[in-house]
């Protein structure tokens, strides 16, 4: 079985977030960069079909050679081979686009794409990865069983869970859930050494362009202090809820 | 030109999240000077959307009896063509942004999701829409020649207007890759997607044996439950009641935190909420800067009071 996931490089959950350019570019100054939480799920879950089942995994990822650190650390922890489509990843459609072309010339049985990155929280990339290549798809994916061409995958939704039967090649949107956070794995020396010897391929970019574009970044107004209630006084907390902030 | 806007249903019956979605397709028609019309998928009371203004309604007899993405996208992709839509409005439920990455794909359409207002320029269209997991917002213009829009939850005023449309049926069949062996689904229970109201409980409640605490809380206020990423890491909770950045993200109009010191990953994910309540017994906590009230205070005591007086209200 061959296996691709993609990897979208995002600024570490505990990042402050700033702005630079008068507000027009993200300022990754002091920044660390890492693989999207959602498609680390995924690879992990990969690498966990690699060696119970058997399974080649190639990581992927549209940008610029900053990211080639992040690709490193993937091949790393178990990942066979890094391919970086190297053009700057100007929007989701870009991003899908090239991903698309690059699976229709070199065709895998299972995409992973994590469901949504933690950065621009777009949420679309696999789906119109589904869309362009004309694959199965099963998005917010927490559990995926493979047997032979066909995977059995269960969706979360919202209030519940679904399983859907689908013929491979098939493309899911990983989550937590497709693996334990527990079993997402730390590099150690032996990988790391080993990650260098394995292949990171730079490959030109296909012909697309964006159909979007950021004008501006805003921050969210700065937030009043809270109101302390003492703990004993709920009756003013209900009051507060129900007369001044209307929720009750 | 004009508004394709798509409302959810689940069973056969609208979603509790179409008011807000066509009250917002409404107000998206009259500013951009155009037509709004309204598609439903396998739904019985479609006529019901009428109330929020509406030009032309119509339901589609899908041959699927489940949400398949690439099924519903096909049949809005041929449906947006007809009508030769410039603009889709759809939701942020787990089922469209399932769908709206395939039919943005299909139609070639720029897309954003997270969107908290209307356009704020018509040329290009710009919208603002929450990125960073809620951290910043990103103004971006969209420049497909279809563009959707993905509307985030509880950012738009409901309203009604006195219009009536009659439902025009539609067969269409399309092609189905996903089978659905099962279904799990939560009922008549809120969820943490649609409530008005979600309770959250985290490590500070010692133990998954005390959440009756937290569940007596939500069932007083019809609310839904919750929990930060720790509890469901320990399996006290499961993974689907796990909110923050990497979890669901809730937009409510009333989140009560129990017990969760406010990590800035889960306050990422609950930024979105409109009243934040802190219960904690750390005044340190740092979720008490991220709050409207807060009580510094033992959750094993004030719960169950707070829990007798609400249910005592009602």
């Amino acid at each position: 079985m061959k296996i691709l996931v993609c990897i979208s490089c995002v600024p570490d959950t505990t990042s402050k977030i700033n702005f630079k350019d008068n507000n027009t570019v993200f300022d990754e100054q002091g920044v660390q960069f890492v693989i999207n939480p959602n498609d680390e799920f995924g690879l992990t879950r990969a690498i966990w079909f690699k060696e119970k089942i058997g399974a080649s995994v190639d990581v992927l990822h549209v940008g610029e050679a900053s990211a080639d650190p992040t690709l490193r650390k993937a091949l790393a922890i178990g990942a066979d081979k890094a391919i970086r489509i190297d053009t700057p990843a100007t929007d989701a459609f870009v991003v899908a686009d090239q991903i698309s072309n690059y699976i229709q010339a070199n065709p895998y049985d299972l995409i992973i794409a994590g469901r949504e990155s933690i950065d621009y929280n777009g949420s679309m990339v696999p789906g119109m990865i589904a869309a362009k290549c004309d694959l199965a798809f099963v998005n917010t994916c927490v559990k995926l069983e493979i047997d032979g061409s066909t995977a059995s995958a269960t969706r979360e939704m919202d209030g519940g869970m679904e399983v859907l039967r689908v013929e491979l090649p098939l493309i899911i949107g990983s989550q937590k859930g497709l693996v334990e956070e527990t079993d997402l794995r730390i590099p150690n020396m032996r990988g790391i050494m080993q990650a260098r010897q394995k292949p990171l391929a730079v490959v030109p970019a296909t012909e697309s362009s964006s159909k979007t574009a950021i004008s501006s970044f805003e921050k969210p107004a700065p937030k009043a202090a809270v109101k302390l209630v003492p703990a004993d006084d709920i009756d003013q907390l209900i009051d507060l809820l129900q007369n001044e902030a209307k929720v009750l | 030109m004009s508004i394709l806007l798509f409302a959810e249903s689940q069973q056969g019956k609208l979603k509790k999240g179409s008011a807000e979605l066509c009250s917002y397709g409404f107000a998206l028609a009259q500013q951009q000077n155009t037509s709004l019309t309204i598609v439903t998928v396998n739904c019985e009371n479609a006529d019901q959307i009428a109330q929020y203004g509406v030009s032309k309604l119509i339901n589609l007899n899908l041959n699927v009896d489940y949400f398949e993405a690439h099924a519903y996208a096909s049949a809005l992709a041929e449906i947006a063509m007809a009508e030769q839509a410039k603009i889709i409005v759809i939701s942020s439920s787990a089922d469209a942004k399932y769908m709206g990455g395939v039919l943005a794909g299909k139609l070639q359409a720029g897309y954003v999701t997270n969107v908290v207002e209307l356009p704020s320029t018509s040329e290009p269209l710009t919208l603002k829409h929450a990125v960073f997991s809620n951290k910043a917002f990103a103004n971006t213009a969209l420049e497909g020649k279809v563009n959707i829009i993905g509307l985030a939850n509880n950012v738009h005023e409901e309203t009604t207007q006195s219009t009536s449309t009659d439902v025009q049926q539609q067969d269409i069949h399309t092609d189905i890759k996903c089978t659905q062996s099962s279904i799990e689904q939560s009922q008549g229970k809120a969820t943490i997607a649609d409530a008005d109201v979600v309770v959250s409980g985290g490590r500070g409640l010692k133990g998954p044996e005390n959440w009756s605490l937290i569940e007596d809380l939500a069932d007083a206020l019809g609310a839904a439950t919750a929990c930060s990423k720790p509890v469901s890491d320990m399996g006290w909770r499961p993974h689907s009641e796990h909110v923050g950045q990497t979890g669901k993200p809730v937009a409510t109009n009333l989140y009560i935190a129990v017990g969760i010191s406010g990590a800035i990953q889960h306050l990422a994910g609950v930024n979105a909420s409109k009243v934040k309540v802190v219960i904690n017994s750390d005044p340190e906590a740092p979720f008490f800067k991220a709050a409207d009230y807060g009580i510094v205070g033992d959750a094993f005591e004030v719960l169950p009071k707070l829990t007798e007086k609400l249910k005592a209200r009602t």
